[in-house]
């Protein structure tokens, strides 16, 4: 089922949490919405669930499948939300807490015994935890208290998955393991699920198409690939993975970049004052070029898929590069050493003139 | 010079001395001051006391033990202190739970008045809420002049200890449940309302269990302090032997005809009694917290 969320207000206290939001998540896609706290990530998602109203406005809609469900309660929605410290029934077994959806609902529509028997055992084999019906979530660890929060989501096939940072308690060996987890788990439902997150790892490895919000509006939205490698500005490219910033000016292709004292050129008519430059599009020479920073050694990392070497610039300016084992083995840099550092390719940002 | 040997011995030499290794096992400083300190005093303040209860009670007969500890007056009166007192916690149970949770839940004009005022009983004087109590319920009392008319008798009576006593153990139901409400995490209500539980499914299910064993401490408390409980009670029940006397009071009118050993014999009663009680409920209640916290 389809949602779409069209011009959402939401303040708290004179915050403005979410400002003319809209969005739209296709039937049976998984999206991921991803920020930093307080970029009202968490805030859209309660409303979609209905934990949250939004500010009144007559442009405000929430649509499920077309229909608007803006003065539906949280009960009537059918959604599946899942918290970030998994809000478990501490006084209720495994399977209370799974069987709790259908043992609420009215007499006329809940299930009988035996087919709430079936469908938490189901569930428990869905989420890999049969036999373990009769624990106490205080007698399971985290992951598996986190899969427990979801099975009890997904007993009341609801029409969407709503999940807010739900690896975010859990040590990284976990998260890594339930990432993959999920995304099987979508595959096989397909249900249209929202996860909220500020790991962007977890939002690029999971997640069909990529939100990204800050300061309580979305910056980009699209597929993990567009968004890491074409960025739409400087927020997302920065929040997406690790960037190196020059200040400078920027005229027709050439950079002069103030802060390190040197130029950087690139066939693109472009203006701006900062040039952004992912670690893994520096190069790193022992030989000057036509162009490029003139640096110190300061620090090699070789822990990793490739090294990571900081080089500091005359006036104290740090950049980290990354190349592979084999360059670093056949440049043999030590610490200390002086070398030229060039960019493959660099991105700048026109900033929007408002008129 | 011994001391100057074992600071300078090596790791290895350590471990050969069971006294080092011993000590080691703590690394939080004072245990032996703390502790002796606490077992003296416990001592000194309960438990020495008690004892002598007991010592002076061994020096009657059984038949006169039994004769001054269970005659039908003083049975009565177990009834009438352990009747009133369970129903005066229970009462608390219901109301104190409803005070707790408006207090805590809600946000209102003089709310901190109003959490101020619980304490109250606790701070003043008994007696002062006896005479208090006996003023307005009495049968030219504001609200006892109504309830006479028609046929009740708040004063004089059983219903009056129960007032007295409901009056007393209030904060001990409130003060217990307050940071249990508070401690509550919205998230598992918020759970429970996104699976499709209505509003009084949620709190049947979930919110009410999550406090049981809160609540049940208050009430272990409030009846603990209802037992007990003498100077408010005296003024408002009219002590009739039989009818409206409390063993508290039985006690005092048995000491002061000097009769100390029968006073002794039915303060034992209240004592194993009251430690019975107290210790099931402890028992339930830390059955129910092991089972709901794990």
């Amino acid at each position: 089922m389809g949602i779409e969320v069209q011009h959402i207000y939401k303040s708290f206290n004179n915050y403005n949490a979410l400002q003319d939001v809209s969005l739209k998540v296709n039937d049976g896609e998984l999206i991921a919405l991803l920020g930093p706290s307080g970029s009202g990530k968490t805030t859209l998602l309660r409303i979609i669930a209905g934990l949250e109203v939004p500010d009144l406005c007559e442009e405000s809609k929430i649509l499920f499948h077309g229909k608007d469900v803006a003065k539906q309660r949280v009960a009537e929605r059918q959604v599946g939300f899942v918290f970030q410290h998994y809000a478990l029934f501490k006084h209720m077994s495994v399977f209370e807490n799974i069987a709790f959806g259908l043992k609420v609902r009215p007499r006329a529509t809940r299930p009988s015994k035996a087919e709430i028997q079936h469908r938490v055992n189901e569930l428990l084999r869905l989420i890999q935890l049969d036999g373990f019906g009769n624990r106490l979530p205080s007698q399971l660890s985290g992951g598996q208290r986190q899969r427990v929060a979801l099975a009890r989501a997904l007993a009341i096939a609801p029409k969407v998955l709503l999940l807010d940072e739900p690896f975010g308690a859990l040590d990284a060996k976990v998260r890594q393991g339930l990432r993959a987890w999920l995304r099987r788990l979508h595959e096989e439902l397909h249900m249209t699920t929202i996860l909220v997150t500020h790991d962007q790892e977890e939002a690029l490895e999971v997640a069909d198409k990529i939100v990204v919000m800050n300061q309580a509006k979305i910056e980009q939205v699209g597929a993990p690939e567009e968004v890491f490698h074409r960025p739409a500005n400087e927020f997302v490219m920065d929040f997406l993975g690790h960037v190196n910033v020059f200040h400078g000016r920027v005229e027709n292709g050439r950079a002069r970049l103030t802060d390190i004292g040197s130029k950087l050129t690139w066939n693109r008519e472009a203006f701006g004052n900062a040039v952004y430059v992912r670690p893994h599009e520096l190069e790193i020479d022992r030989v000057a070029g036509d162009d490029g920073i003139r640096g110190t050694v300061r620090r090699i990392n070789l822990a990793g898929t490739c090294a990571k070497v900081v080089v500091a610039s005359s006036s104290g300016n740090e950049v980290v590069a990354e190349i592979s084992f084999e360059r670093f083995h056949e440049l043999g840099l030590q610490r200390g050493e002086t070398v030229f550092v060039s960019a493959k390719r660099a991105r700048v940002f026109t900033p929007d003139y408002e008129i | 010079m011994e001391l100057t040997l074992h600071v300078s011995l090596g790791e290895g030499s350590c471990a050969k001395q069971p006294m080092s290794r011993k000590r080691s096992y703590s690394v939080l400083p004072g245990f032996g001051l703390t502790m002796g300190y606490t077992l003296t005093y416990l001592s000194l303040i309960v438990l020495i006391p008690l004892a002598a209860l007991i010592v002076r009670a061994a020096s009657m007969s059984l038949e006169q033990f039994w004769a001054a500890a269970f005659n039908p007056r003083v049975m009565a009166s177990y009834r009438i202190t352990f009747g009133t007192s369970l129903v005066a916690a229970l009462v608390n149970s219901v109301f104190g739970f409803i005070v707790a949770w408006s207090l805590v839940r809600y946000r209102f004009v003089g709310r901190k008045l109003l959490d101020a005022l619980i304490d109250l009983p606790f701070a003043i004087p008994t007696a002062v809420s006896g005479i208090a109590l006996t003023a307005i319920y009495d049968r030219n009392g504001i609200l006892g002049h109504t309830l006479f008319q028609w046929g009740i008798k708040s004063a004089l009576s059983p219903l009056g200890i129960c007032i007295a006593l409901t009056f007393i153990s209030l904060p001990f139901v409130v003060r217990t449940l307050q940071p249990a409400l508070e401690e509550m995490d919205g998230e598992s209500e918020e759970a429970a309302m996104c699976l499709g539980a209505s509003r009084w499914e949620t709190f049947r299910r979930v919110i009410f269990p999550a406090l049981f064993p809160s609540l049940l401490t208050g009430f272990a408390l409030a009846f603990a302090r209802s037992l007990g409980e003498y100077g408010s009670v005296v003024f408002i029940s009219g002590n009739l032997p039989m009818k409206t006397e409390i063993t508290s009071l039985l006690i005092i009118t048995k000491f002061e005809q000097h009769d100390h050993l029968g006073a002794t014999a039915i303060a034992i009663v209240m004592l194993v009694a009251s430690f019975a009680i107290l210790m099931s409920i402890n028992g339930l209640q830390w059955y129910l917290a092991k089972k709901f916290r794990g």
